[in-house]
């Protein structure tokens, strides 16, 4: 990549992230959290990624059966066999032993969502055992007719009364050390990302935020990282089906003067 | 053959991977003669740095750490631990590289820095056919700052060791085993040292 015209300014990074849902060890992209289409080997996929430049990836498996939850696990390991980038592995995992099993396989973080609201203290289990480098605390979040954001559950069916806010303080204070915000109001317009709440919660908290939901255009993430504070920018379906390429976005990202690895 | 050390703290699977990719034959244990006639050694961890020691005292790997004739490859909390003291837990460590391991302060910049950053100022054959300011991947919280024995910079909040060097002692503060192509180059580079 030529950036002999951009000055050398060292220190962190902002990071892209292609997140794989996963169903019965296949990549499945929901929109709007329904109708899935099939977008290929995980693993093929996770490699491709990594080559482009992506600089962490996200699994979330959305099988719903626990027998087929072993296919995860081996898919875990094929992945950290395969790739030398960090991932992060989730999706209905509620037990300390779901996630030995996961980061003894080489995952390097997981993230928790419904179990972890229902059952706070498991954010704690999770920190003490393994470090709160590892638990992010995923959230999916609806902005309702009163202005505010709120937390869904149960991959978006179903509504609590609790403010995402008021959540993801209580998770930091229990040592969730990073924060994967969809907003499903966004999540598949590809109008753009959630910037009010991304914004809150990055610049209210000291622990890293994601981005996600809503991504579409190169101009949306440079957006997230400047008026969303975010930290790093989680998207699905337009990497998979090529409507953004990395390197692309990463040449765009560096013109517009926000950190990226390249 | 390289042996990985078994302990306490840590993924050492990442590692052990990341050596496989490179053709390279490794074991993943805590047993003397096997570390001991081992070519290389690597002291990977992620964890905390009290019950890390503590582990390594109860069974007496601390001084075989300290006694090994071939090279030894720190990572993360494996280079604090060679450090002197760790303020995580007012740690006294194992005292290999004469550096103080201390918190990240900032009102601004996030605790733990979690990410790619760059590396500079290479001073070793650890980052030979790599590029200043080349990117890796860490995850951490405390640091050891900068001195005699840094072989690498990397700047967050302040300029600290990404590596330091001691005699047949290297450690890096980030992971090469997931810091992509960049991180391949030095385990490879390390793996060459004789």
């Amino acid at each position: 990549m030529d950036n002999s015209k951009i000055p050398v300014q060292r220190g962190l990074t902002r990071r892209i992230i292609p997140c794989l849902d996963i169903r019965d060890g296949r990549t499945v992209k929901g929109i709007n959290f329904e109708s899935i289409r099939d977008a290929g080997d995980p693993v093929e996929l996770a490699v491709v990624y990594s080559e482009q430049g992506a600089d962490e990836l996200v699994f979330l498996d959305i099988t719903a059966t626990v027998e087929k939850r072993k296919t995860l696990v081996a898919l875990v390991k094929r992945v950290a066999e395969q790739i030398n980038i960090p991932f992060t592995v989730g999706g209905g995992i509620s037990a300390v032993e779901d996630v030995a099993l996961l980061l003894k396989n080489g995952a390097d973080k997981v993230s928790v969502n419904t179990a972890a609201f229902k059952d706070p203290a498991l954010i704690k289990l999770l920190s003490n055992e393994f470090g709160s480098q590892c638990v992010v605390l995923a959230i999916d979040t609806k902005k309702e007719d009163d202005g505010e954001w709120y937390v869904y559950l149960n991959g978006g069916r179903t509504k609590t009364a609790t403010k995402t806010r008021d959540w993801a303080k209580h998770a930091v204070e229990l040592g969730a050390g990073e924060i994967l915000l969809t907003s499903m109001n966004n999540d598949g317009t590809k109008n753009g990302f959630a910037l009010d709440i991304t914004a809150d919660l990055a610049t209210r908290f000291n622990v890293p935020v994601i981005a996600s939901g809503g991504a579409g255009t190169e101009a949306h993430f440079k957006e997230v990282f400047e008026e969303g504070k975010a930290d790093a920018a989680l998207a699905a379906s337009i990497f998979h089906y090529k409507e953004i390429e990395i390197p692309a976005l990463k040449k765009y990202l560096q013109q517009q003067h926000i950190p990226v690895r390249n | 053959m390289v042996a990985i050390i078994q302990y306490n703290a840590g993924n050492v699977q990442s590692v052990q991977y990341a050596l496989q990719r490179l053709g390279v034959e490794s074991i993943v244990t805590d047993d003397e003669a096997l570390i001991r006639s081992a070519e290389k050694v690597i002291f990977p961890g992620v964890g905390h740095a009290a019950p890390a020691m503590k582990y390594l005292r109860e069974r007496e790997l601390d001084q075989l750490i300290n006694s090994l004739k071939q090279p030894v490859l720190g990572i993360c909390l494996g280079l604090q631990l060679m450090c002197n003291h760790s303020e995580e837990g007012d740690t006294v460590c194992l005292g290999i590289f004469n550096e103080q391991v201390r918190l990240f302060h900032s009102t601004d910049l996030k605790v733990p820095q979690i990410g790619w950053n760059n590396i500079y100022d290479f001073r070793s054959p650890l980052f030979h056919s790599l590029t200043e300011n080349d990117f890796v991947y860490s995850v951490h919280s405390y640091y050891a700052s900068l001195g005699n024995e840094t072989i690498a910079k990397t700047d967050y909040i302040l300029p600290y060791s990404a590596a330091l060097q001691k005699d047949n002692f290297y450690a890096v503060q980030f992971h090469p085993e997931k810091s992509g192509p960049v991180g391949e180059t030095i385990l490879k580079n390390f793996i060459k040292l004789s």
